[in-house]
Parts: structure tokens; sequence; C-alpha cells
């Protein structure tokens, strides 16, 4: 791609989100600092890392919703195929149109599961045929077999798991070009979050997915690339900063790390 | 793809601009600036309220307004002294009566009931009797009380108001008492009652007064609420022209800042007018110190 | 190690003590009783006064509109339309006002700071005594709006409910303040169950990219809708039982019209007028309207607490 008004600095093609030199604070406390990160497209990249190393945080920033924290800031630049997600002109509405998520608790909404499926799709302007997409996404998030027999009734007279497939559902319906998930089975049992993690090798055909993990399993089974995040203390500040340590294919983060704290955390002896 | 064209520019980039002419951004925007006109219309009687009963009331202030009799009809001067005794007097029988019975009562339904029929009879019952209507507290003292002279054969009198107002400060205390102590920690009961001490000894002195600041938060509130109070006193405490005097003042009719302020407004002579004005700053000042207090006690509470 | 287990003295509790913790339960149960039993009295008390005039204009009382000591003869229709037409129009007013004032404090559009100012004082406006908005209605509120009123009715006076010239009180000015009234209740109750929506919803809507009064309008506020209704309920029941402030500024009239700008009454003002110098069959007709007042509030409190259980959201 050549120079465009929105990048100077030139991303691969193959980049779908391009995280530049991002340093996020809550008011004065910096969460995490300096990250630089390309995140490929068509591929599924894990986010991994201690508890307070601000993976979340980063994933949060992908599509904006750190907006909905007061006092959250973020310096540096997050490219999207080239245009700066930060930039003061952006709608944070039409990023997270394109940019979808997936939460760590699932959070159906208080409607039935089929508005939950239509709601996203409605407001994003869909005008095709309402019963065969909420069809296809909830085949797609591997939940039809369990849902359409009650597709009337509330969201939440599934099980976790089968919310938190909803909420996938959900999330795909509205045809976004980016999935991030944030920790998608940490309140689920493990039978769930197996079919969750093979809805994931479904989905990662057709779409870039960025989870945040704290399951390096999880990890090693779903991701391609993987970013290792750890948190240290900053001298004379309150609390830990978080920075990433190393960015590279899943094989190679858990096989031959190139950094100590990295071979430290994913064989166990850390976080 | 039928989902609205995620819209690129020519390079591939893709447009996430802000677009003010956009549908969904104007409406936002027009249901933006109705919400933000809205809260302003909330908070301007507030404003305005305030500010004449400061102004208009405020001037009017000294001492002599603060301790002599209300003049008679169409003369000037006087103040309102017997009204601020007599606010005082009926608030606070009152919070004598209700205060007892309310805690008493939450007790029960938070330490003793085990949400049978019986307390969730005792619940409705308080819901509905925090809605009945003030006035309604006054016929009903005024159908029992006040007509029969039980009390020592007067009919209208301080103690015939102030049971009125306790019948409306119940439901609040109760209701804080109730939501007050099943704030407390169960393990804090367990611990008690594990080492050996009676239901008794746990509520009076394990859950009762770790549960203070709530309570006593809900409680100043309804006697702030009471002293303003107004409808259940004008056929019970009535109003009088003179000092209430001793333990007798108790059983006979009592003059209040707020029913002074209701005969006075209603009344065509600008003299009474500008004693309303100035009872209202009392009892308006008054109150809104029992506010800010049980506010500070509040938040003094969640440190 | 006997030795020291003797000097517990009360391992074996005494019977003032059993004493005690019994008669402190069962006077916990008697004190609890009391709401029951006061609020049964108020209902006998109320519904015993009124016997004589139910049995002598039943249901009549209801619908005609004289209302004469002088002759001896009661109906309430005036104060019941009244009470029911200054609440409902009220309300109409004060839900737009107060719900979009809680969302407003509530969504972050302006700086948290000045939000709380907001919320601290429109709960103060609650505070302030219903006497006291009174007499700021009658010398303050009721001549600002007056013009208003007076180019109502110079244009609209075709309309029935404009069909009178403002004379000062009236139903109008009464509305008005009742809107003052209970706008804090809506308010107040808005906030709080706006903020209890989890934020797990908000974080859904807004991931599915809507805008901020998309996720306000489809997602929070029907998640939210058994408290903003729970709260607007009781509104209604203030305000069919608010007594001074009406009392003050509708202008007590028992003749019946069909205008908002003419003098009118609801029960609650007619018995803070007439109770105190009634006697003879009007207490009875007033304990009737009392009677009357005590329905209407109840019902409006009962419905409301079904209607509340209904529209609960499961999330």
């Amino acid at each position: 791609m050549t120079e465009s008004s929105f990048s100077p600095q030139t991303v691969s093609e193959n980049t779908c989100i391009s995280i530049q030199n991002a340093t996020i604070s809550y008011g004065s406390y910096e969460a995490v600092k300096n990250v630089y990160c390309d995140i490929p497209r068509g591929k599924v990249t894990a986010f991994i890392g201690p508890s307070g190393c601000g993976k979340s945080t980063v994933l949060r920033a992908l599509n904006r919703m750190n907006d909905l924290i007061e006092g959250c800031s973020l310096r540096g630049r997050v490219l999207f195929d080239g245009a700066d997600l930060y930039d003061p002109s952006v709608d944070p509405v039409e990023v997270r149109r394109r940019i979808g998520m997936v939460f760590q608790q699932p959070n159906p909404f208080p409607k039935s599961i089929y508005e939950n499926i239509a709601f996203g799709a409605r407001i994003n302007g869909f005008t095709g045929d309402m019963d065969e997409l909420v069809e296809r996404s909830l085949r797609q998030a591997a939940v039809w077999d369990e849902c359409k027999d009650k597709l009337n009734e509330s969201g939440y007279s599934l099980s976790g798991g089968q919310q938190q497939r909803l909420c996938i559902a959900r999330t795909i319906a509205i045809q976004p070009e980016v999935i991030l998930m944030d920790e998608p089975c940490s309140a689920l049992d493990p039978i769930s979050t197996l079919k969750i993690e093979e809805t994931m090798h479904e989905l990662k055909k057709s779409f870039t997915i960025v989870i945040v993990t704290h399951n390096m399993q999880q990890a090693v089974r779903v991701s391609d690339m993987t970013a290792f995040y750890n948190a240290e203390a900053v001298e004379g500040g309150s609390g830990k900063v978080g920075y990433l340590v190393e960015f590279n294919e899943t094989q190679e983060i858990f096989n031959s790390p190139s950094q100590q704290a990295t071979q430290d955390y994913v064989s166990g002896r850390f976080g | 793809m039928t989902l609205s064209s995620s819209s690129r520019s020519h390079n591939g980039v893709p447009d996430l601009a802000y677009k003010q002419g956009l549908r969904r951004n104007l409406i936002a925007r027009l249901l933006t600036m109705t919400a933000g006109l809205f809260s302003a219309i909330a908070v301007l009687p507030l404003i305005a309220v305030l500010v004449y009963v400061l102004i208009k009331g405020g001037q009017k202030i000294s001492f002599t307004l603060l301790t002599e009799l209300p003049p008679p009809p169409g003369l000037e001067g006087g103040g309102i002294g017997n009204a601020i005794i007599g606010s005082f007097v009926v608030t606070i029988i009152a919070a004598l009566i209700a205060i007892p019975v309310g805690v008493g009562g939450g007790i029960f339904l938070a330490e003793y009931s085990r949400g049978g029929k019986f307390a969730q009879f005792i619940r409705f019952g308080t819901n509905v009797l925090s809605g009945v209507p003030s006035i309604i507290a006054g016929v009903f003292i005024y159908g029992t009380i006040v007509t029969s002279r039980v009390l020592l054969g007067n009919a209208y009198s301080a103690a015939a108001g102030g049971m009125a107002l306790s019948i409306l400060m119940l439901p609040t205390v109760i209701k804080t008492t109730d939501e007050g102590l099943k704030l407390v920690s169960d393990d804090l009961r367990r611990g008690a009652l594990g080492v050996g001490a009676s239901k008794f000894v746990t509520v009076v002195r394990i859950t009762l007064p770790t549960a203070f600041t709530p309570i006593a938060t809900g409680v100043v509130l309804a006697i702030a609420r009471a002293a303003g109070e107004t409808a259940p006193l004008i056929f019970t405490a009535l109003f009088s022209p003179f000092w209430s005097e001793g333990i007798d003042g108790i059983f006979n009719p009592i003059a209040t800042l707020s029913v002074l302020i209701y005969n006075f407004a209603i009344m065509p002579y600008e003299a009474q007018n500008e004693l309303a004005w100035a009872a209202s700053f009392v009892l308006v000042l008054f109150i809104l110190a029992l506010n800010l207090f049980a506010r500070w006690l509040g938040r003094f509470a969640s440190k | 190690m006997s030795e020291s287990k003797e000097s517990y003295l009360l391992r074996r509790r005494p019977p003032s003590e059993k004493l005690v913790d019994v008669s402190f339960r069962y006077l916990a149960v008697i004190l609890a009783s009391m709401v029951a039993v006061v609020l049964i009295s108020i209902l006998l008390v109320v519904f015993w006064g009124s016997l004589e005039s139910m049995g002598r204009y039943g249901w009549k009382f209801l619908i005609t509109s004289n209302w004469n000591p002088v002759d001896d003869e009661y109906g309430a229709f005036t104060a019941i339309y009244g009470t029911i037409v200054t609440s409902l129009l009220s309300l109409l007013i004060a839900v737009p006002l107060g719900v979009g004032t809680a969302v407003f404090i509530t969504e972050n559009i302006i700086p948290r700071r000045i939000r709380n100012v907001i919320g601290v004082m429109v709960e103060l406006l609650a505070a302030i005594p219903s006497v006291v908005l009174g007499l700021w209605a009658i010398f303050v509120m009721e001549p600002f709006i007056r013009p208003f009123l007076e180019f109502l009715y110079s244009t609209l006076n075709w309309l029935p409910i404009f069909s009178s010239p403002p004379i000062g009180p009236g139903t109008a000015p009464a509305v008005l303040i009742l809107v003052v009234m209970i706008l804090p209740i809506i308010t107040s109750i808005s906030r709080d169950s706006l903020n209890q929506v989890p934020d797990k919803l908000r974080q859904a809507a807004y991931g599915v990219g809507t805008t901020r009064w998309g996720a306000v309008l489809n997602v929070l506020i029907p998640a939210a809708i058994s408290g903003i209704v729970g709260g607007v309920m009781l509104a209604l029941g203030r305000a069919m039982g608010e007594t001074m402030a009406v009392t003050m500024i509708i202008g007590n009239s028992n003749n019946f019209s069909p205008s908002l700008l003419a003098p009118g009454n609801t029960i609650s003002a007619m018995l803070a007028n007439q109770f105190g110098e009634a006697d003879g069959s009007q207490v009875s007709s007033l304990m009737y309207a009392a009677f009357i007042l005590m329905i209407l509030s109840l019902s409006v409190n009962v419905f409301a607490q079904w209607l509340v259980k209904r529209l609960s959201l499961k999330y």
C-alpha cells in the first residue's frame, strides 16, 4: 500500500491492526506503555501474560471500548487498515461496527435470543433476510441446535457457555472485520470452553481474531501469533506498568522464546 | 453482503470519520440537547425557590422575629418564636414515638422473621403505609384522638400532631432499620452466637451498633421530612398565637412553622405574608441542614 | 482446668437472661405489628366515619358535583376529577423531564462533578416542604406563568380545557407545582435504576456499534424499566395525595369546570380546607372522600408493586 494521508508509516498489506508506540493511562496512572504490535489479517492473535499486565486494556483500546472508562486516554497510534483509530475526527461507533467484541462475562441483552442477534444487525442497517441471518450467525457460533426451538425466549434462559456463544453469534451478525475476545472462556466450564475454541477455528476463516487469555494451553490451541505482556514496578510510582515483552508466532513463543521472562512465564515459573 | 457498505475511500483506508450529517448522529445530538434542556428545567425550580426563600425570607430575619409572638391578623411586627419552638416540640414527639416502634419493627423484620407470611405482610403493610397520603394521617388522628378527647380531655394538641407525624415517619424508620441490619454480614452474627451470646445480646451489642450509621441516616431524613409536614397538623395540632408552656403545652394546640406558613400565606395581609416567608427561611434552612447532616453521616459510614 | 471452667459463672444461662431474650423477641413482634395495627385502624376509622354519607349518597357521591354545606348536600365529583386530572397531567409532564434528567446525569455527557451537583440539587428539591413550595407558587410562580396562561386562553379558548380566563389560583398552576414536587422522585429513582444496570450490558450495546442514545433507548432504559416504572408509580401516588401546595394554589372551588385555567379542587385539598371546621354530615362526607382517596392511592400502590415485579428483566 502506498502512503496515504492517514498513515505516514508504511503498513504491510497483511497487517490488519498496527499498534504503534501506544501508552494507555487511567488518569495520571500509566497502565501499559510503549506497545508496538502488528496484528496480521485473517489470523488468530493471542495476548497472554500475568494479571495486571495490561493485555485487556490493549485489547479494549483496539475498538475504543476504553472510551467508556472515564479518564482513560491513549498516546501513540493504533492504525486499522491504515486509518488512525484515535484521530480526533474518528467516530468510535464506526470503529465498533467494524471491530466487534466478545466480553469476559457473557452479556446477552435482556431480550429474546432472536432479538439479541437482530438488534446489532438492525442498528448496522442490515436490510436482508433477518431470519436467515439469525440462523446463519447462530450456526456459525455453533449454538444453533440449542437455540433453534426457543428463539423467542430470553437470552438468559441459556447456560453460561451457550450465552457466550450467543454473544459470539451476535458479534458475527454485524459482520465486523475483526473480532476481539476478552478472556471469553474465563467464566465457563471446560466443555463450553472446548466448544468455543472449536467455534474460533471456524471463525478465523472469515475474521481476524484477537483473543486475550490467561490460559496458555488455550493460546497454544487456538492462536497463530502470540504476544506476551508483562508488568514491572515503576520507580517512584504506585503499582505496576505493563509492557509488551515479545510478539511472535505462537510456536516460537512457546518453544523457543527470545526473552527470559517469556521462558519463565510459559514454563509456568511465575504468573 | 447486505449489511450497509463499510465505506472505504479510494486508497483502501476505511473511512471512520465522525459524520455530522449522519441520521444517527443528528438524532444523538438532538437527544443530548433535549436531555440537557430537561436537566436545566429540573434544576431551575430548586434554584428559584431557594433564591426567593433566602432573599425574601432572609431579609426579615432578626432577633425579635425569632423570639416574639405573631401579631394579630392585619397588624405589623411580631415574630415566629412560638412556631419555632412548636415545630421542635411536635417533631420531637413524633420522633419519640416513631423511632422506638420503627427500629423495633425493623429489628423484627431483619433479625427474627425468616421471611414468613407475617413478615411479608408487615413489609407489604410498611410499603402501603408509606404511600398513604399525609392528610389521611391527619384525618385518622382527628377521628381517633381529637374527637374522642382521650388526651386529658383535650381535643387539639401538640401530642396529637406528633402522633400524626409519627405515622408518616414510621415506614421510613422501619425500612431503613431493616435494610441497614441486612447489610451487616452474617459472619458477624454467627461469630457472636458462636461464643454463646443470646440473640438479644447479638442484636443489641453487635448488629445494631454495626448498622448504626445507615439507620441514623435514615432516621435523620425521616425527621427532616416530618419537620416540614403540614397537612397532618392543620386539624390535629391546629395553631396557637401563644407560647406553649410546660408539660401542659403538649396537651394544648400548638403553633408550628409549617402551619404558620400555610395560615399566613393565604391571609390577605402583607405583614403576615412576610412572616410566612421568614418562617419558610427558618424551616428550609433547618431541613437542608438536617439533609446535609444525613449526607455527611452517610459518607462518614462509607469510609 | 476444671477450676477455670467453674469461673465462668454464666455457663448455665440464668432464667433472667432467657427472659430478656424471649421478651425482646416478643417486643420486636409487637412493635412490628404496630404497622399493621395503624394501617388497619386508618382504614377502619375512615370507613366507619364515611358510613353515614355512603348510606345517604351511595355511588351518586362519585358523580355529582354539588358540595353545599348550607343545604347539607354533598357530591365529590369535582374533587375526584381534580385529583385524577392533576396527578395524571403532572405525571405526563414530569416523566419525560425526570427520565431525561436521569439519563443526562448517568451518561458521561458532561463532567462527573457537574452531574453530581445536578443530582444533589434535585434531591434537595425533594426535601423542600410542600407548604414552602405552595407559598412560592402563590407569590412567584403563579404571577410568572399568568401571561402564558392568558395567552393560552386568548388563542385556544375554543378548547374546553382552556375555556375560562385565568384568575390566579387554578388547576393549571396546581399541575405545575405538582410537577416540581414529583420530579425529584422520578429523577432520583430513574437515576438509581440506570446506575444499577450492569456495566456488561452497556459494553454489549457499544460493542455491537450503537451510539450512546442507541444504547440508552434500546438497552439501558429497557433494562432499568421496572425501577423507572416503580418510581413513576410512586410519584403518581404522591401526586394524588399531595395536599399543601395544591391546596394553596388550586382555588378550592367545588364548581366543576372542564377548564384547566379555572379554579378546581382535589380530595386532599378539600380535606385540608374543610375538615377543621366541619361538623355533622359534612364530616362524614369528607371521610367518604378521604376513603376514596385511600382506595385510589392504595390501588396505585398495589398496582405499582405488581407492575414492578412483572417488568423485572433477568440479567
